[in-house]
C-alpha cells in the first residue's frame, strides 16, 4: 500500500479499524479527541460499536463489560482522564480481560496543560490502579510504530489476556507522517475465549467473570499466577532498539518522541567529536533491563532525557546496577526538548549527573 | 400433585445472606423469572458491590462482578456487543443511588435495553449499617449515630421518582418483599421488565424496598413491619413510568 499523509491520533484509530475492534469506549480529552472523533464514523458504518460514555470512569468499565462478552476493546484518553480509569484498569487485569488502551500524555499534575508531556511513565509503568498487577506498555516514537504496535497490542492482550497500553504524547497524537497502514506486523495464533460471558447457550458451563477473592489464599494463588503471565512477557515481550552501540563515549536512554529527537542531538555530538549511542526502550514495562549489559566499559556514563522531571530514569538506574555514571535532562510541563539541549547536556554531562 | 422445586435460575451454591435478610427472595424471584421467559441461557448478570457481590455465584448464569457503582456501565458494555443477549444488574442502594448515580442515570437516558434490579433496604448492608443514600430521616445507622440529619446529610434520593423523568426509561416500577401479595407484585413487574427488554422498549428499573433485619437491629418480622411503617411512606409503591401503557 503507498504511504498516506496522516495524523496521529486519525491513524491511531484508522490501525484499530484494521485490527478488527468490535467496540470502542471512551470520553472527550485533549490532545486525544480525534481519535474518538474518527471512530464515531468508521465503527457506526462498519457494523460495530461507538459509544461516548458519560465519563471515562463508565468508558473502562463499559470495556470492561464488552471485553468480558468476548469483543475487541479498546479505550483511549490522556493523563486525568487516566487516571481516572485506573480503577477499571485494576478490575481489568484482575479479572484477566484483553483491551487496548491508549494513553496520550499531556502535561500534569492536575489539570495541568494541553502540550505534548511524558510525565505519565509512572502512571503507565507503577499503575494508578490498586494491586499487584501490570500492563504491557509499549512507548511508539513514531506514528508508523504507534500503527504497528497497535495492531500487534490488540493480538498481545488476547494472549496474555491482559490489558494493553501504547503510550505517546501529544506531539505523536496531533503531528502528521507518512504512514502505511497495511505494513504487516508479526502474526500470532488467533486466540478463541472460551471464557467469555456470551450466555450459557453458546459454551458449556456457566462463565464468570471477577477479581474477588476473598479467601487470602485463592487471592495469593490468583496474585501468584498473574505473575506467571508478566514472568512471561518480561521473557517474550521486551522490545528496545539500539542505536550506535559500538564503541559509545556516551549513552542516551529516551524513549518516544524524546528518543526521536535525540537521534539529532547524536548526529550534532558527531559534528563536535562526540559519539554517543542511544537505547530506546520500546516496551516500557517490561523494562530492557537486559539492553543495559550491553552497553561497552568504555562507556563514560548514561543520560537520560525525558519531557518530564525524571520517571524512566528510575528503571535506569536499576538496570545500570551502578556500572555508569548517571545523569538526567528533562523538560516538563508541556515543553518538548530541542535537540540542541540533549546536546548540549552531554557536553555538560558532570552538571546533571544524578546524586 | 404440586411440589415445591428450587428454581434452575438459582445455582447450588449456599448463599452468604443474613437470616431473614430478602436478598434470597429477590434472587429466587428474578431466576424463577428468567427461567418462565426462557431466557437464562442467553442471560448475563453483571454483580455489584455490596452484600450482593457474591450474585454471581448464586444466579445459574453467565455473570460479570462490577466495581463498585458501575454495573449499568458495565452492562452497557455487554449489552452494546451481545444485543441478541438479554443483560440485568443487581445493585443496592450504595452501589446504584450514591457511587454509581452517574452511571444509573446515564444508562437509564440512553435507553440501554437493560433490565436494572435495585433492592433498597436504606442501609450499607455488607460495610456494617453504615448511612446510604436511601437512609430515612431520622434513621439510625453506623455513621448517623443520632438518626440521619437533613441539615448536614441530605434526605433520603427517591430514585424511582427521578428516572420517571428519563425519556430513554421504559418501565420504573417500586414494589415490596412485604407479603405474599406484594411478592407477587415483585414477579410480576420483574417478568415484565425482562419481557420489555425482549421486545427492546429500553431500560427497565425495578426498584425493591428491602430489609436488612441484622444492620437495622430488628427481627425479619420487625424488620417487614419496619418497611411497611416507615419505608412505603417516603418511597411510595407503584407504576413511576410504563410505555408499554399506551402502546
Amino acid at each position: 500500500m503507498p504511504k498516506k499523509l496522516i495524523k496521529g491520533n486519525e491513524a491511531i484509530a484508522l490501525a484499530a479499524v484494521k485490527a478488527g475492534v468490535d467496540a470502542f469506549f471512551g470520553y472527550p480529552i485533549t490532545p486525544q479527541n480525534e481519535v474518538p472523533e474518527y471512530l464515531s464514523k468508521y465503527l457506526p458504518e462498519a457494523g460495530k460499536v461507538f459509544l461516548q460514555a458519560e465519563s471515562e470512569v463508565a468508558a473502562i468499565n463499559m470495556v470492561y463489560g464488552a471485553a468480558g462478552a468476548g469483543k475487541r476493546v479498546m479505550t483511549s484518553s490522556s493523563s486525568v482522564g487516566i487516571a481516572l480509569k485506573q480503577e477499571g484498569i485494576s478490575y481489568i487485569a484482575g479479572a484477566e480481560l484483553p483491551c487496548l488502551i491508549v494513553s496520550v500524555m499531556r502535561g500534569g499534575p492536575g489539570l495541568g496543560g494541553i502540550q505534548p508531556s511524558q510525565a505519565d511513565y509512572y502512571q503507565a509503568t507503577r499503575g494508578g490502579g490498586n494491586g499487584d498487577y501490570h500492563l504491557l506498555v509499549i512507548a511508539p516514537e513514531s506514528i508508523q510504530e504507534t500503527v504497528d504496535y497497535i495492531k500487534e497490542g490488540f493480538d498481545m492482550a488476547d494472549q496474555y489476556r491482559n490489558p494493553v497500553m501504547i503510550l505517546v504524547d501529544g506531539l505523536i497524537g496531533q503531528m502528521m507522517e507518512s504512514v502505511d497502514l497495511d505494513k504487516p506486523v508479526p502474526l500470532r495464533d488467533k486466540i478463541s475465549k472460551p471464557w467469555a460471558t456470551t450466555g450459557t447457550v453458546n459454551h458449556s458451563g456457566r462463565n464468570v467473570v471477577s477479581s474477588l477473592f476473598l479467601d487470602p489464599q485463592s487471592l495469593e494463588a490468583h496474585n501468584l499466577h498473574l505473575k506467571s503471565k508478566y514472568d512471561l512477557m518480561r521473557t517474550n515481550e521486551v522490545r528496545f532498539e539500539l542505536i550506535n552501540m559500538e564503541t559509545p563515549d556516551y549513552v542516551i536512554v529516551a524513549y518516544g518522541t524524546t528518543a526521536r529527537i535525540a537521534r539529532s542531538s547524536i548526529e550534532m555530538l558527531k559534528e563536535v567529536g562526540i559519539n554517543v549511542g542511544m537505547i530506546r526502550p520500546i516496551t516500557v514495562w517490561p523494562f530492557p533491563k537486559k539492553a543495559f549489559d550491553l552497553i561497552p566499559s568504555s562507556c563514560k556514563g548514561i543520560l537520560v532525557a525525558e519531557m518530564s522531571l525524571g520517571q524512566m530514569v528510575d528503571d535506569v538506574e536499576i538496570a545500570n546496577k551502578g556500572r555508569f555514571e548517571v545523569a538526567f535532562y528533562g523538560r516538563t510541563g508541556g515543553i518538548v526538548i530541542d535537540p540542541t539541549e540533549i546536546r548540549d547536556a552531554i557536553i555538560n554531562f558532570k552538571k546533571w549527573v544524578r546524586d | 400433585m404440586i411440589r415445591y422445586e428450587k428454581t434452575a435460575g438459582l445455582t447450588d451454591k449456599k448463599t452468604h445472606y443474613c437470616p431473614g435478610c430478602t436478598h434470597g427472595i429477590l434472587h429466587k424471584i428474578v431466576a424463577e423469572v428468567m427461567v418462565e421467559l426462557g431466557i437464562l441461557d442467553k442471560a448475563v448478570g453483571i454483580a455489584s458491590v455490596g452484600c450482593s457481590v457474591y450474585s454471581y455465584e448464586y444466579f445459574n448464569c453467565d455473570m460479570q462482578q462490577a466495581p463498585h457503582g458501575r454495573a449499568c456501565a458495565t452492562a452497557t458494555g455487554v449489552k452494546r456487543v451481545l444485543p441478541d443477549n438479554v443483560v440485568f444488574t443487581y445493585q443496592g442502594d450504595g452501589d446504584l443511588a450514591s457511587i454509581g448515580i452517574a452511571e444509573t442515570i446515564h444508562a437509564a437516558n440512553r435507553g440501554e435495553n437493560i433490565t436494572v434490579i435495585f433492592a433498597n433496604n436504606a442501609t450499607y448492608g455488607m460495610t456494617g449499617g453504615q448511612m446510604a443514600p436511601t437512609t430515612l430521616i431520622g434513621q439510625k445507622t453506623t455513621t448517623s449515630q443520632s438518626g440521619r440529619d437533613p441539615h448536614t446529610q441530605g434526605y433520603p434520593i427517591k430514585v424511582s421518582e427521578m428516572f420517571q423523568h428519563l425519556k430513554g426509561v421504559a418501565y420504573v416500577e417500586r414494589v415490596a418483599l412485604t407479603g405474599a401479595q406484594n411478592v407477587n407484585k415483585v414477579k410480576k413487574s420483574i417478568k415484565k421488565a425482562f419481557q420489555y427488554q425482549l421486545e427492546g422498549k429500553g431500560f427497565t428499573m425495578i426498584e425493591v424496598l428491602s430489609t436488612c433485619p441484622v444492620n437495622w437491629g430488628m427481627s425479619p418480622y420487625d424488620a417487614m413491619q419496619w418497611v411497611t411503617e416507615k419505608m412505603v411512606p417516603e418511597f411510595p409503591l407503584g407504576v413511576y413510568k410504563d410505555v408499554g401503557k399506551d402502546d
